[in-house]
């Protein structure tokens, strides 16, 4: 038993935070917010070809997975740097896809960077619809898995850079008993792992901050008030830091689900406590710490709220694999 | 990265296993807090030590199995989930012996680790005095030199055990009027039943005498019970006071076996939706708890050392234990408010997690300064 991320593995995240660190995302993240997707695109090739979607895609379709370890280590820095897309929903649709006449047509694609995918039960909010094109549906009917023929309008998110559409109905009928609880546990996985990284970022941010702030004539940091806070937050990103890695060694809906609960709870508490401690300035939108305030609180709700997470923790049945986002 | 033990690690855990089911007794203990459990448990670490299952990762020569940290893991896991009873000898275990290993010296170990292995002689801490808590620093119990020896005198207080144990260690002031008050301390142990002291038992919450106060007067301590340098007693301590808030103290295997309870509890009222997230945030935390735990023991095993952040685990898991039992009473209903429960025993214990080994205050404000860099400012 070794659990500890072994040198490969924190040179790959290193690589990625250091890649991510010099795109200046947020800037990235504001256009993709405003339906500009060209920068978005451009970010979202690099972090292929750092070979992030192929984690997810079996070597047999030209990825290099599927490898959850290394796809959660990759997540935590997209979380990091808030990079905008359907990140989760990528990994979602290569899970999805194991029927082997489409996993050859429509994998490497995604793998490769050169497409985008979304996915969502019918009738629920799809990210990025507008600019995925391999759109997964299904529903809870047994009429399988189709590639949905369209998007309907785009919503706005309270994460600004989450945009919803649902998907038209109907469409080519690509298997008809897809893997959804399988396909829900990555993208719960990577979700979890997604949320640490945004949680990790608004610890960082927050602790540079109350060094900096002066009130009363010393830093805010130095005020035990605001340092037990902190102190709470690093408690419950550090503990969730473990359960996203177990889950992605051992990969059962119930780590998985615990995970999800973990660490998407820390982000938002950390979330809560980063908007506390920045004062007025952190609760506009100009502010670049909005963009993971934001995105903290959509994190926790998509693909499995808190509740839904810890049922499946206890496995107490739920309609998970008829509707994977709304139970 | 795995989370795979090996099969010699696996072989320990089914002779671990195989032994506890043979030996753990079938109805649980008394109050490890009375008088008469106090003498059950104590025969029960004699039991233990009797196969060599009271302290597996010492040295053989003083009663262990020189197993490393991941077989100890593995142990507690065997041990918690076997329903065996608590340990009335873990705070010589886990805080005394730890520092002899480190500081101590051949004599003290041989003389001193075989007695506390078998139960033989159970310690008590003495840290605490009326007015040294969260500020240890500034206690005020004075150790004098004397031929052979020192004498000591003052009051300590909060001292676990104290009321049935034989013996105590613990800092005492032997250089008055130093620059800092963290100098001029000495480590020493002394007997509890020597010339001098009286055991004045305290009641907890619930009454039980958990912990007593010691007034010492002019008690003598031979040379051969001061562990470290004379004058270095703060040294000596922290690095015990870091392996107690550190890896040791709890193991992940007590919160994985009452998890595991509370969720047979659940299950066996009816697995009612209203306590559902609760019970299920046990079953989380326990895993987190122990894959925390797996890191840093890979951590350690890699030869890192485990600082500071040894007090993210003492508020982790001093919190999640009184969560963990406030649901237990709740599932019980009217039951719940009963004193005599292993559940009661066990929420009253909680209580005291965030309070001992350093409160959850000073935990955060280690956090805050050490781990995340916050400038020093009033407490």
């Amino acid at each position: 038993m070794r659990f500890l991320l072994d040198p490969e593995q924190r040179a790959f995240a290193d690589s990625l935070n250091a890649m991510l660190t010099a795109a200046d995302t947020p800037s990235v993240v504001r256009s993709w917010s405003r339906g500009e997707h060209a920068s978005g695109r451009a970010l979202w090739r690099r972090i292929a070809e750092a070979g992030v979607f192929a984690l997810a895609v079996p070597e047999a379709y030209e990825g290099l997975g599927p490898r959850p370890v290394e796809l959660a280590v990759a997540f935590v820095e997209l979380g990091r740097h808030a990079v905008p897309g359907p990140l989760v929903e990528t990994v979602m649709a290569a899970a999805l896809l194991t029927e082997p006449g489409s996993a050859k047509r429509l994998l490497p694609a995604l793998a490769s960077g050169e497409v985008m995918a979304t996915a969502a039960p019918t009738g629920s909010y799809a990210l990025d619809g507008d600019v995925a094109t391999t759109r997964l549906s299904w529903d809870g009917d047994g009429n399988g898995l189709r590639m949905a023929p369209g998007h309907g309008p785009v919503r706005t998110s309270l994460d600004p850079a989450r945009r919803l559409t649902h998907l038209l109905p109907g469409g080519e009928l690509l298997t008809p008993d897809p893997p959804l609880v399988h396909a829900l546990t990555w993208a719960r996985l990577a979700t979890a792992a997604q949320a640490l990284g945004v949680g990790l970022a608004l610890l960082d941010r927050t602790v540079t901050y109350v060094k900096q702030r002066t009130q009363f004539g010393v830093p805010i940091g130095s005020f035990q008030a605001v340092k037990h806070q902190l102190a709470d937050a690093k408690i419950a990103l550090e503990f969730a830091r473990p359960m996203v890695f177990g889950a992605a060694l051992t990969m059962t809906e119930a780590d998985v689900a615990a995970a999800k609960v973990m660490a998407c709870e820390a982000a938002y508490r950390t979330a809560r406590t980063a908007l506390q401690l920045h004062g007025a300035i952190g609760y506009t939108a100009e502010y670049d710490l909005s963009l993971w305030l934001t995105k903290a609180r959509a994190l926790r709700t998509s693909w499995g709220s808190p509740d839904a997470c810890r049922a499946a923790v206890l496995s107490v049945p739920g309609d998970v694999s008829a509707d994977g986002r709304r139970s | 990265m795995d989370l795979d033990f090996t099969p010699a690690q696996e072989a320990f855990r089914a002779e671990a296993r195989s032994w506890l089911h043979a030996h753990v007794p079938a109805a649980p203990l008394p109050s490890l807090e009375t008088e008469a459990g106090f003498a059950a448990h104590r025969a029960w670490e004699a039991q233990l030590a009797a196969d060599r299952w009271s302290v597996v990762s010492w040295p053989e020569e003083y009663g262990g199995r020189g197993v490393d940290l991941v077989r100890w893991l593995v142990f507690e896991e065997e041990y918690y989930a076997a329903g065996a009873p608590g340990r009335v000898g873990q705070n010589g275990i886990n805080l005394l012996a730890p520092t002899l290993f480190d500081h101590g010296t051949r004599e003290q170990r041989a003389r001193v680790l075989p007695p506390m292995a078998t139960g033989e002689v159970v310690w008590a801490q003495a840290w605490s005095e009326p007015e040294a808590g969260s500020d240890l620093a500034s206690l005020t119990s004075r150790a004098v030199r004397t031929g052979g020896g020192w004498l000591l005198s003052g009051q300590k207080t909060w001292s676990s055990r104290a009321a049935f144990a034989d013996r105590a260690f613990g800092l005492f002031r032997s250089e008055p009027n130093t620059p800092k008050p963290q100098q001029g301390l000495t480590y020493l142990m002394f007997d509890l039943r020597a010339p001098g002291v009286t055991v004045r038992p305290i009641g907890r919450l619930d009454g039980k005498p958990a912990f007593a106060e010691l007034f010492l007067d002019e008690v003598f301590v031979p040379d051969d019970d001061v562990i470290g340098e004379p004058g270095q007693g703060w040294r000596v301590a922290m690095s015990t006071a870091g392996n107690e808030r550190g890896l040791t103290l709890r193991s992940p295997g007590r919160f994985l076996a009452a998890a595991d309870r509370l969720l047979n509890l659940w299950q066996a009222q009816g697995s009612s939706p209203t306590t559902r997230d609760r019970v299920a945030d046990a079953v989380i935390g326990a895993r987190a708890y122990q894959l925390f735990t797996y890191a840093n023991a890979s951590r350690f095993l890699d030869g890192e050392s485990i600082g500071p952040e040894s007090s993210l685990n003492k508020i982790f898991w001093s919190e999640y234990d009184i969560a963990l039992h406030e649901t237990a009473l709740e599932l019980l209903g009217e039951e719940g408010e009963l004193a005599d429960t292993d559940w009661a025993e066990g929420y009253v214990f909680s209580l005291a997690g965030p309070i001992y080994a350093g409160t959850n205050e000073i935990q955060r404000d280690i956090i805050a300064e050490r781990l995340l860099g916050l400038p020093k400012g009033r407490r």
